[in-house]
């Protein structure tokens, strides 16, 4: 079938500048640039191009310029160019669309809308490079009081992760992301103090070595599920739900089962995992707390367990059950969360900001007094150390990051990890792709990346006049709204700036 | 109360767990397993949870009595014996190991389970055997003496279900529908009959191979020395075999 799709990028090449080295032609997994021995001449199929900037910034002598389409439809505003093409897409194939990454529509970003304090005069401000600055987090439930004795602490305190940054890396499956990606994930997460998340695909061999530093998640499919993988885990994490897709389960297509990940997962290669929408086993959350203490005697009550939801209307209400259920931590998902691959009509419209259900989550479990019984996590459009700092003012013990990672390994954010073709080796199981992501560099890049965002954490609490990130934890005083309304600003529980 | 524990010299331990708690209970086992007592019998039990998971050693442990949730899940290894009924969960993603069910056992038996091998007498509840997947020689294998509920087999990816359905009528179908339902792998048995409007879309049938009758065969005669019967008579009956019809029935479900 003719397709009526027009391309999305132009590929410009300077042709004084290229040298025919056929860089591009290899770097690109897309089939844009291919060379013509005859008339040795590169050209590009350019509605093949997703806007990865591969080739460009690999190209050694800078000849690729890659540019929007300025191929316009008439201007409407209902109809828009994304809405056209889905509808031709669809046309074309009688499929659900699929798309990676999270959310990119218009939706407001409340971080933009929230500042942060300052001190000024009084209670002055503190200098970072002087004095030490705190951002040790500790993770699981806090018991309601302590009490000591002669001998020291009588209360027993249960299982405590610590954390020296209160960033961790999100979940992202070998299957979705490459194994060199979590080997990086992994190693940064070993040297920086804090924890990486091996999502629902298992635990490599190769990486038990990191277990002290790993979340292992338990989800629908139990894919690589086995007392061996619970015991090396520092954090077992329940996964119910996810931001980018709420509500629906997960194929991870065969063709993406190769021998490796058909290890991890314990499933034959070349088959299709089916994560299916809901755990077969949970119907409530007394069926949870069944899970949530399965876990907890299967490792002999020595590490947390969370429970990972998608941030939805109700889950205020949800996470106050989660924490009855005896999760010692709640993750919440929000929609600006990613994926391999969602149904696109699922990843823009479904599920809530998780600003908003952060703030709901926190106040919920304050006003029932059981805030203290689970440390609580949020991830989902994290992209720099100011929206760190907002969500912990706004409640969280921590946060996760999972795009902000990728970009840090070369993604440029072109929503095609459903494809597996990932030009930056990402986002896919292809041995010859994979290897373009050296977990030597990886690693150095996402240390790097931790330890820019650590040292800006600290210079704004010293900003604030606070010495430790305890001192920030739910201290919504330290935020002010702008141009939010006042049901807005209710939901947060900030002040209006200048108020 | 406090349980009693008594060991003889055949190794055997021995504990009266009526009113104890299900953490303390596991913990005993454990703590049993890891000092090498190969077998324990656990008397009067009342519905404690999880006994045997996430248990790794090679004990078996014979329960009197009614276990509750959840038995041997993330189990590897241990066999488990249970004189009575067990309930919800039991042999959940189960890893190796064996469970021997003297009754009925609830909802939800062997889910995700990936190796291993789990006989009933009764009947089994909703759910049974959903997800179950095998790996490399992992074929977690679910024998079931009565029939099953509904969506037994739901998702399936890989192992073996055999319905017997030995407490059926002469002439009375299996109660369950929707058996198989996104059915990608495995194989389902079963004994008597099953009527097409009670499978999953997804499903296919077939009647039994060689093959197929060497492994019922076998599990049929396992399923005699453990609880009893004529295994002639149960295996002179119609078989149908249930298989996917599709090793990718959601294949084509997306544009790209």
């Amino acid at each position: 079938m003719k397709t009526y799709l027009p391309a999305k990028f132009v590929v410009e090449r300077d042709e004084s500048r290229c040298i025919r080295c056929q860089v591009c032609v290899n770097q690109c997994t897309f089939g844009v640039h291919s060379y013509d021995v005859e008339d040795d001449e590169i050209r590009s199929r350019e509605e093949n191009c997703v806007g990865c900037h591969r080739c460009a910034i690999f190209c050694p002598t800078r000849a690729l310029t890659i540019k929007k389409s300025s191929l316009d439809y008439r201007d409407n505003y209902n109809w828009s160019p994304e809405v056209i093409e889905d509808v031709i897409k669809q046309s074309e194939t009688g499929g659900v669309l699929l798309t990676g990454m999270g959310n990119d529509k218009r939706y407001r970003i409340y971080w933009d809308h929230l500042v942060l304090n300052a001190s000024q005069v009084t209670n002055p401000s503190i200098d970072p490079l002087r004095e030490p600055m705190e951002l040790t987090t500790y993770l699981g439930a806090k018991p309601e009081r302590v009490e000591f004795d002669s001998s020291g602490l009588r209360t027993e305190v249960g299982p405590q992760v610590k954390l020296e940054i209160p960033i961790m890396f999100a979940a992202l499956s070998f299957g979705a992301v490459s194994l060199n990606v979590q080997e990086s994930l992994a190693r940064a997460a070993t040297e920086m103090g804090t924890l990486w998340n091996t999502g629902e695909g298992g635990l490599h061999p190769k990486l038990y070595q990191y277990g002290a530093n790993t979340i292992v998640q338990v989800a629908s499919g139990r894919f690589g599920v086995h007392p061996k993988y619970l015991e090396a885990a520092r954090i077992i994490e329940i996964k119910i739900g996810q931001g980018a897709k709420p509500g629906i389960g997960g194929h991870l297509p065969g063709e993406k089962v190769t021998g490796e990940v058909s290890e991890t997962r314990m499933i034959p290669r070349g088959t299709d995992a089916l994560s299916p929408a809901p755990h077969h086993d949970i119907y409530s959350i007394e069926d949870l707390a069944q899970l949530v203490y399965a876990l907890k005697e299967a490792t002999g009550y020595s590490k947390p367990v969370a429970v990972k939801i998608a941030a939805v209307h109700n889950c205020a209400a949800i996470a106050s059950g989660i924490v009855r259920a005896g999760a010692d931590i709640v993750v919440l998902d929000g929609f600006r969360g990613s994926t391999g691959a969602a149904p696109k009509v699922i990843r823009d419209n479904v599920g809530i900001p998780t600003e908003l259900a952060l703030a709901a989550v926190d106040e919920r479990l304050r006003r029932e007094g059981i805030r203290n019984r689970a440390s609580l996590v949020v991830s989902g459009g994290i992209r720099n150390s100011a929206d760190v700092a907002k969500a912990i003012a706004l409640g969280a013990d921590a946060v996760y990051i999972g795009t902000a990672a990728l970009v840090a390994l070369g993604c440029t954010v072109c929503q095609q990890c459903h494809t597996g073709k990932c030009a930056w080796g990402i986002c896919t199981t292809d041995p010859w792709l994979a290897r373009r992501v050296n977990p030597d560099i990886g690693s150095k890049r996402l240390s790097n990346l931790l330890r820019s965002w650590s040292l800006e954490l600290k210079d704004m609490l010293g900003g604030m006049g606070i010495n430790a990130i305890e001192s920030l934890r739910g201290n919504r005083l330290h935020l002010r709204g702008v141009a939010l309304t006042d049901a807005e600003l209710q939901v947060l529980r900030v002040k209006m700036a200048g108020s | 109360m406090l349980s009693s524990v008594t060991t003889d010299m055949h190794e055997t331990a021995r504990l009266d767990v009526r009113g104890l708690p299900s953490r303390e209970l596991n913990a005993k086992l454990k703590e049993l397993a890891r000092a090498g007592v190969r077998r324990i019998e656990l008397r009067n039990v009342y519905g404690q949870r999880y006994i045997g998971t996430g248990l790794r050693a090679a004990v078996e442990i014979e329960i009197f009595g009614i276990p509750g949730n959840d038995l041997g899940a993330f189990m590897d290894g241990p066999r488990i014996i249970v004189r009575g009924n067990a309930q919800d969960g039991c042999g959940n993603t189960m890893n190796e190991g064996e469970i021997v069910v003297h009754g009925n056992v609830g909802d939800v038996l062997a889910l995700c389970a990936r190796g291993g091998k789990i006989f009933v007498k009764g009947d089994a509840g909703y759910r049974a055997a959903v997800h179950m997947k095998e790996y490399q020689a992992k074929r977690p294998t679910v024998v079931i003496g009565g029939t099953a509920q509904d969506f037994v087999a739901e998702y399936m990816a890989g192992g073996v279900v055999l319905l017997l359905g030995l407490g059926l009528k002469e002439g009375q179908r299996h109660t369950a529908n929707f058996v198989g339902t996104g059915m990608h792998g495995g194989v389902v048995y079963v004994r008597g009959e099953v009527c097409k409007s009670q499978l999953g879309k997804e499903v296919d049938t077939a009647p039994l191979d060689e093959n197929d009758w060497l492994i019922v065969r076998k599990l049929v005669e396992e399923f005699v020395f453990h609880f009893g019967g004529d295994s002639e008579r149960i295996l002179g009956h119609k078989f149908t075999k249930l298989l996917p019809l599709h090793l990718r029935p959601y294949g084509r479900l997306y544009a790209y």
